[in-house]
């Protein structure tokens, strides 16, 4: 593999008591490209998301990420600094949006650190200083963009929790995407979208890819989709690596047609 | 201008009730705050604002005991004196007894409260002595607004009352404008709704809660300055009922909601008072308590509360 790695996880291992949810795994990511992990229902794709954004503590292995001021190893860092020092964004199977804000309010507080730099431990916040003002206007102009790119922009003053369903999951990936993110975690995010919200986000994804050179790691169980936009394709079976390589390989990949419809009769 | 004496004596209980409703209030904010974020009831807030109390009376003895006889001067100093060093407990607290066990089961960090709050009695207890203390009467004077000759009933506010009520409903006004539009208080909405998902947004959770900590007890030290200074005596046990009373007024308001736990202060404020004037003042905390079974049994969530919504 190249050395342009955006992401190297090497040799994570998680374990709970004694079951290994994920057993040496090792895979990486780079800018500009969607990597999917695939696998059946507890494969540990989801425990591989919640050692990468600071939920788990790795019983073993390293999560590396280039930045700009050097390699951050993600098992290190504290939650709330795996958004803002690794600038790594994560959404949920479940939505998770601060029901009771606005919408534009829940894309605000994803740009909470650059505000509170501007607010002077809150006196500028309070008393309207010029600095803050600024700063907040930034902050509501970049949820503009956002909302206006999914088409949410009439709902900004809605309640988030009162919005539709697939409207939800659009606010969801934008509010990761307000955090200003180089890496971006979306587990399932076409769970329970019908067709074509499915296509349209299969777009967005691409967009993201192609225009902000933005990595995306996917966990999804829609196949279609998976094999329609990733760049490459991790495989997970009980824990374990079954395979890493390109949509067209994966496919034909005996491994992984055996874990997901199971070993073929003896004929 | 003419009052006919009932009514004379009326706005004498109003006067009295907001004045107390307003120190009830700025206690009452601790605990809803507190609660919204972590979901706990800090049993100590109580005792927090007793050290407030405490602080403040140090100070102002202190100040006299070196001359200094300017009123605002006084004031502001004798305010910082408790402010700061109220926050620098309020923050210890959380970090020793609260942070430790936030992922405990909820008992644990109940029966930690309750155990820092017999420690700070005791303490204070032990180092200030058990007899109550009393400072020199202070910004004396008032205005009366309607005085009764010949023995009617006279109506008078003391600046000490004017200063009391002013001052708490500028905290007020600015502290719902830190929590409406400033990036911490943004930050601390996202909290009290999901910490784990504002952890992930990059917001740092720890520092928001110990934030969050620290304005409580700030503002429970106003109050036991307020105290002090009104009603000039003090003791190592006020914290107790006037905690029990500014919870009371929380869960009146509806546990949660800012806005909630100024106006349960308020009324319970005003409770007592027209209690005390119009019916017998020894019972003035059945009819508070009572008021609360009552408002409780028609809306369980408090009179601002929000309805108990199933987290996803």
């Amino acid at each position: 593999m190249s050395g342009d790695k955006l992401l190297s996880v090497e040799h994570l291992t998680m374990q709970f008591g004694g079951l290994k949810a994920v057993n040496d795994v090792s895979f990486a990511a780079s800018a500009s490209a969607i990597t999917a992990i695939i696998g059946p229902n507890g494969a540990g794709k989801t425990t591989v998301f919640n050692c990468l954004t600071g939920f788990y503590h790795p019983t073993h292995g390293r999560i590396a990420l280039k930045s700009q001021h050097g390699t951050i190893e993600l098992q290190n860092l504290r939650k709330h600094q795996v958004s803002a020092r690794a600038k790594v964004a994560r959404t949920f199977q479940n939505i998770r949006l601060f029901a009771g804000m606005t919408v534009l309010e829940n894309l605000i507080v994803a740009q909470h650190n650059r505000l509170q730099r501007a607010s002077l431990f809150s006196f500028a916040g309070l008393f309207g200083l010029p600095a803050y003002r600024k700063a907040e206007k930034d902050a509501v102009e970049r949820a503009r963009f956002w909302l206006d790119r999914v088409g949410l922009t009439s709902w900004a003053d809605a309640q988030a929790g009162s919005l539709p369903y697939g409207q939800q999951r659009k606010l969801e990936i934008i509010r990761a995407l307000c955090t200003e993110p180089v890496l971006l975690c979306l587990d399932e995010p076409a769970a329970g979208l019908n067709g074509s919200e499915t296509a349209e986000l299969a777009r967005f994804l691409r967009e993201l890819r192609d225009e902000h050179g933005l990595a995306i790691l996917l966990i999804e169980h829609d196949m279609g989709m998976v094999m329609g936009i990733s760049d490459h394709i991790v495989v997970l079976d009980y824990g374990r690596k079954i395979a890493d390589a390109a949509p067209a390989v994966i496919k034909e990949d005996p491994a992984v047609i055996r874990a997901y419809l199971g070993e073929p009769e003896a004929a | 201008m003419q009052v006919p004496p009932p009514m004379a004596y009326f706005l004498q209980q109003l006067i009295n009730g907001l004045v107390l409703g307003s120190i009830y209030g700025l206690i009452a904010i601790g605990y809803t705050m507190v609660y919204g974020i972590v979901g706990m009831i800090n049993f100590a807030h109580g005792e927090i604002y007793m050290l407030g109390a405490f602080l403040a009376l140090i100070a102002f003895v202190a100040l006299s005991a070196i001359g200094l006889s300017s009123v605002p001067i006084t004031l502001v100093i004798v305010l910082v004196v408790s402010v700061t060093f109220t926050a620098a407990w309020g923050w210890t607290v959380e970090r020793v007894a609260y942070r430790p066990l936030r992922n405990s089961p909820r008992l644990a960090p109940l029966i930690s409260a309750i155990g820092v709050s017999i420690f700070l009695q005791n303490f204070v207890q032990l180092t200030q002595g058990a007899r109550s203390k009393a400072i020199q009467p202070f910004l004396r004077g008032g205005v009366t607004l309607y005085g009764g000759g010949d023995g009617a009933f006279a109506v008078t506010v003391s600046w000490l009352q004017i200063f009391i009520v002013v001052f708490t409903t500028v905290l007020m006004i600015g502290f719902t404008l830190l929590i409406a539009r400033t990036s911490l208080g943004r930050a601390q909405r996202a909290c009290s709704q999901d910490l784990k998902m504002a952890s992930l947004l990059g917001i740092d959770v720890d520092k928001t809660i110990s934030t969050t900590f620290v304005i409580g007890a700030a503002l429970a030290a106003v109050a036991g300055m307020l105290v002090t200074l009104y009603y000039g005596v003090i003791d190592f046990f006020i914290g107790f009922l006037a905690g029990i009373k500014a919870f009371t007024a929380a869960v009146l308001g509806g546990i949660g909601s800012l806005p909630g736990a100024m106006l349960g202060g308020l009324l319970i404020g005003l409770i007592e008072a027209f209690w005390s004037g119009y019916a017998a003042a020894e019972y003035k905390d059945v009819a508070v308590y009572g008021i609360l079974v009552l408002v409780l049994t028609v809306r369980p969530q408090g009179l601002l509360g929000r309805p108990a919504i199933e987290k996803v």
